[in-house]
């Protein structure tokens, strides 16, 4: 047997990219689950059709760039964003809806600029963002939460919920869909919250009704990753921190009128979804712990003052989105000090 | 006694796998028939040959002598005939071909009467240097560097603290530990004749890594009464590292282009304590040292005292080495080591492991995957560099980027490939990068040379041309009273 010519280091830890993004994947389950069980079975059939379509574009992408399709499939990242992107979607959005943002995902933002590693956008949220901004209509009708009427109105079945996503199979219904809490918190600030009916139905025990439990999902499978140290804390921590320092200043501050208070914020719309699986996508974040710090930062300022400010109930995929075009800068500019360069030196480098 | 707050950054835990190799008390090899002695086993130029082919040496006989400044001599490592001087294959990652001195071995061992010294102490300093030189002495942890050089005063940097790198951090490698074991007292010896060469710091420790209990213990008795101390500090790849052995030690971080002396501190490795202390006490070269072969390939791992020029084919035979289990040997341990595709290179001075691992043991080299920068080779750097934009600015050959984000810090200790999550050879490509930044220099400093010699030279002819001129204008002028006309016309 002839002697192999091989670099070191020799020793290598085991596991790859895939088993990386396998336990994203895993650690979206509460999260998942919380979504079927508040919201019906629409997510999960949204996640699935979403996985299915990111499988099929990243082999066509691969096919037509020539690469090896087992090879590169192998790595999960295209399930991932199919998947996230399938967790963000209304869970009655149509199954075309899914099919065009999946779609400009992966082909667009991902293999348009180098495939996997290469993409300055994060996939999933550029899918979102070109729906949210092509298909309004149906990006903004959210299914209503679980006993929302005390019996009057029921989840959809498995069945009619098929219907409803992929309208061939029958006549899809209307009158399932009604406002979130943030969208609501957007028409009525302050006193009327307190007030309507209508409005308070919307609202849970801490959060948004339903969505609450859907983000402590999304934490706890977040935190299992920071634990398994698929990413570490800084990103998260910042988003969060911004979020709950900007909520608690102007809601002390400016009254109810102006800004939801922090646990609205923080249990509501996309914010632990966007705050443990969106901004630690490592592609497209910055690289030193310091720059991944400011970059969450960043991005819980950007929602916070979209949310209030905006014309847009939710704002993690543009605040996302924006920052990503910021990543080069934050980078340059983060540059952790080197072992053995001396502060003066490193700033005089830097220059 | 271990400080928190000195903690080593970045690091480390690779299986270390020592277990396989340490328990065996040191062995004698059997000697092979034939040595290889490369004449430079260290950095410097080579030593010049003072025997003739046909030529009968005994053990510690002079085989060439050093030229120049870091140059070392050759040593016989045991008696025989000088049979051929040859250009050989060398250990180098690179599989460099070196001048070598073939020698067939008698198995006699017959050895010239060496004489030491029985107390350093009354010794002048010059005369231990010049001991230590000519025994050939060089440090033994990686670069070879003459010891005798490296302990000579520079003026203006009084040495404070010296450390003797007993940590071993490499996974599998155990032959400082078994010398450490066997040999403490020729340890803290040693130790205690270089804080004298050092005019005694003010601190003299040995620092070992706690996973060596019993080296420890050896260490700490053997030490008792004197004024060296035993450092026991945590395990942690690459804590054996000097820069990073410094910081744990001193909490000093060693400038970047500065040497560990100019912040008053030495570091000395384990095997070349114990060579300067044969080499004073015994007035003995170093002719063999211990290596540690090991690897589940070996049937007998262990660790081997092995004559100096030993090629490694014999080495192999001599510990059942099964060649059909293996498929790559490495020089070194397996975070730092080189592979090797010759057997008959030679064990030199920092030979200090032969590794033979199986197929399960490294497995296949993984299809690297697209770096997704998630950034825990960062996490590990020791050097706090970021090894991931290191890696995109390689790929793209930004020679400017690559030494803004400090390539030439990176110590090539292999953490961040280790815990590559796509499997990317990471240090495989620093390494080319430094060779094309490198040689990008020579060729600029060479053209820059070229320039200078060309203006310098055009410089040089206009001169000549000009005092030709001075010289014939008086002559012409003289020789026809139109010579003016004759000067524009040939201008």
């Amino acid at each position: 047997m002839s002697l192999m010519n091989v670099s070191s280091p020799h020793l290598s830890q085991p596991g790859d990219a895939g088993s990386m993004m396998r336990l994203v994947l895993f650690a979206t389950l509460p999260g998942l689950l919380a979504l079927t069980y508040w919201f019906g079975w629409g997510s999960l059939i949204n996640v699935v059709w979403a996985a299915l379509l990111a499988i099929f574009f990243e082999a066509v992408s691969l096919v037509i760039r020539g690469r090896k399709i087992t090879f590169y499939l192998r790595d999960y990242s295209a399930v991932l964003t199919g998947v996230l992107l399938g967790l963000a979607l209304p869970p009655l959005a149509p199954w075309w809806v899914t099919l065009v943002g999946v779609g400009f995902a992966i082909v667009i933002a991902k293999h348009f600029f180098g495939g996997l590693g290469h993409n300055p956008f994060n996939p999933a949220m550029v899918g979102y963002v070109v729906l949210l901004i092509s298909f309004p209509v149906e990006m903004t009708s959210w299914v209503a939460p679980r006993d929302v009427m005390a019996g009057q109105q029921e989840l959809l079945g498995f069945g009619t919920t098929m219907t409803q996503i992929f309208p061939f199979f029958g006549q899809p219904v209307d009158g399932y869909t009604m406002a979130t809490a943030l969208d609501l918190y957007k028409q009525h600030p302050g006193e009327i919250v307190q007030q309507s009916e209508q409005v308070q139905l919307a609202f849970g025990l801490w959060g948004a009704k339903g969505s609450e439990w859907v983000n402590l999902g999304y934490l706890v499978g977040g935190l299992f990753l920071v634990y398994r140290r698929v990413f570490t804390w800084h990103a998260p921590a910042g988003m969060l921190g911004a979020i709950i320092l900007l909520s608690l200043l102007c809601n002390g501050l400016l009254g109810m009128q102006v800004a939801a208070p922090p646990l609205l914020h923080l249990f509501s719309g996309a914010t632990m979804l966007g705050a443990f699986f969106i901004i630690t996508d490592p592609v497209t974040s910055a690289v030193s712990l310091k720059g991944r710090l400011l970059y969450g930062l960043a991005i819980g300022s950007l929602v916070f003052v979209i949310r209030t400010w905006g014309n847009y109930p939710d704002a993690v995929a543009f605040s996302v989105l924006l920052m990503n075009f910021a990543v080069p800068f934050l980078d340059y500019y983060t540059q952790p000090r080197s072992f053995g360069k001396a502060a003066l030196y490193a700033k005089r480098d830097k220059g | 006694m271990i400080n928190l707050f000195k903690r080593l950054r970045g690091g480390i835990h690779p299986p270390d796998r020592k277990q396989m190799s340490a328990e065996h008390p040191i062995r004698l090899m059997p000697f092979a028939d034939r040595l290889v002695l490369p004449l430079s086993q260290h950095i410097g130029t080579p030593a010049h040959t003072v025997v003739k082919i046909g030529e009968k040496v005994l053990g510690g006989q002079l085989l060439a002598e050093a030229d120049g400044h870091f140059s070392l001599p050759v040593h016989s490592p045991t008696s025989g005939k000088v049979i051929g001087f040859e250009d050989r294959r060398v250990p180098h990652p690179s599989n460099l071909m070196a001048p070598c001195i073939m020698l067939e071995v008698d198995g006699d061992h017959r050895a010239v009467e060496q004489q030491g010294f029985d107390d350093f102490e009354q010794v002048p300093k010059a005369e231990l240097l010049a001991a230590i030189r000519s025994c050939g002495i060089a440090g033994m942890g990686g670069a070879g560097f003459p010891t005798d050089a490296k302990l000579k005063p520079r003026a203006g940097s009084a040495i404070e603290t010296l450390i003797i790198n007993g940590m071993e951090c490499e996974p599998y490698i155990t032959a400082d530990d078994r010398l450490m074991r066997e040999h403490a007292d020729d340890v803290v010896a040693g130790a205690r004749i270089l804080a004298h060469l050092l005019d005694n710091p003010g601190r003299c420790l040995i620092a070992v890594e706690d996973n060596k209990p019993e080296a420890i213990a050896q260490l700490r008795q053997a030490a008792s009464g004197s004024e060296v101390e035993v450092l026991e500090l945590p395990t942690k790849y690459p804590s054996g590292s000097e820069k990073q052995l410094i910081q744990l030690v001193t909490g000093q971080k060693l400038p970047t282009g500065r040497l560990p002396s100019d912040i008053g501190v030495m570091v000395q490795n384990i095997t070349t304590t114990v060579g300067v202390f044969r080499a004073i006490k015994h007035g003995k070269p170093m002719g063999a040292r211990v290596t540690t072969v090991t690897g589940k390939a070996i049937a007998n791992p262990g660790n081997y005292k092995v004559l100096m020029g030993t090629p490694v084919s014999h080495v192999l035979k001599e510990t059942g080495y099964q060649p059909e289990l293996s498929s790559r040997l490495i020089m070194g341990g397996p975070m730092m080591g080189f592979t090797i595709t010759d057997t008959e290179i030679p064990i030199i001075k920092t030979s200090n492991c032969v590794l033979a691992p199986t197929q399960d043991e490294f497995g296949e080299v993984d299809t690297p995957q697209a770096c997704i920068r998630c950034g825990r080779c960062a996490q590990v750097c020791p050097m706090q560099l970021l090894p991931q934009q290191l890696y995109w600015y390689s790929q793209s050959r930004d020679q400017d980027k690559l030494q803004r984000y400090n390539l030439f810090d990176c110590i090539e200790c292999g953490s961040c490939a280790y815990v590559c999550t796509s499997n990317i050879p990471l240090v495989h490509y620093y390494r080319a990068a430094k060779g094309d930044i490198r040689n990008r220099q020579q060729q600029q400093q060479a053209a820059a040379g070229a320039k200078k010699r060309h203006e310098k030279r055009m410089a040089r002819m206009a001169a000549l041309k000009a005092e030709r001129d001075a010289k014939r204008k008086p002559r012409r002028e003289s020789a026809s009273p139109d010579a003016g006309k004759t000067e524009t016309l040939e201008s």
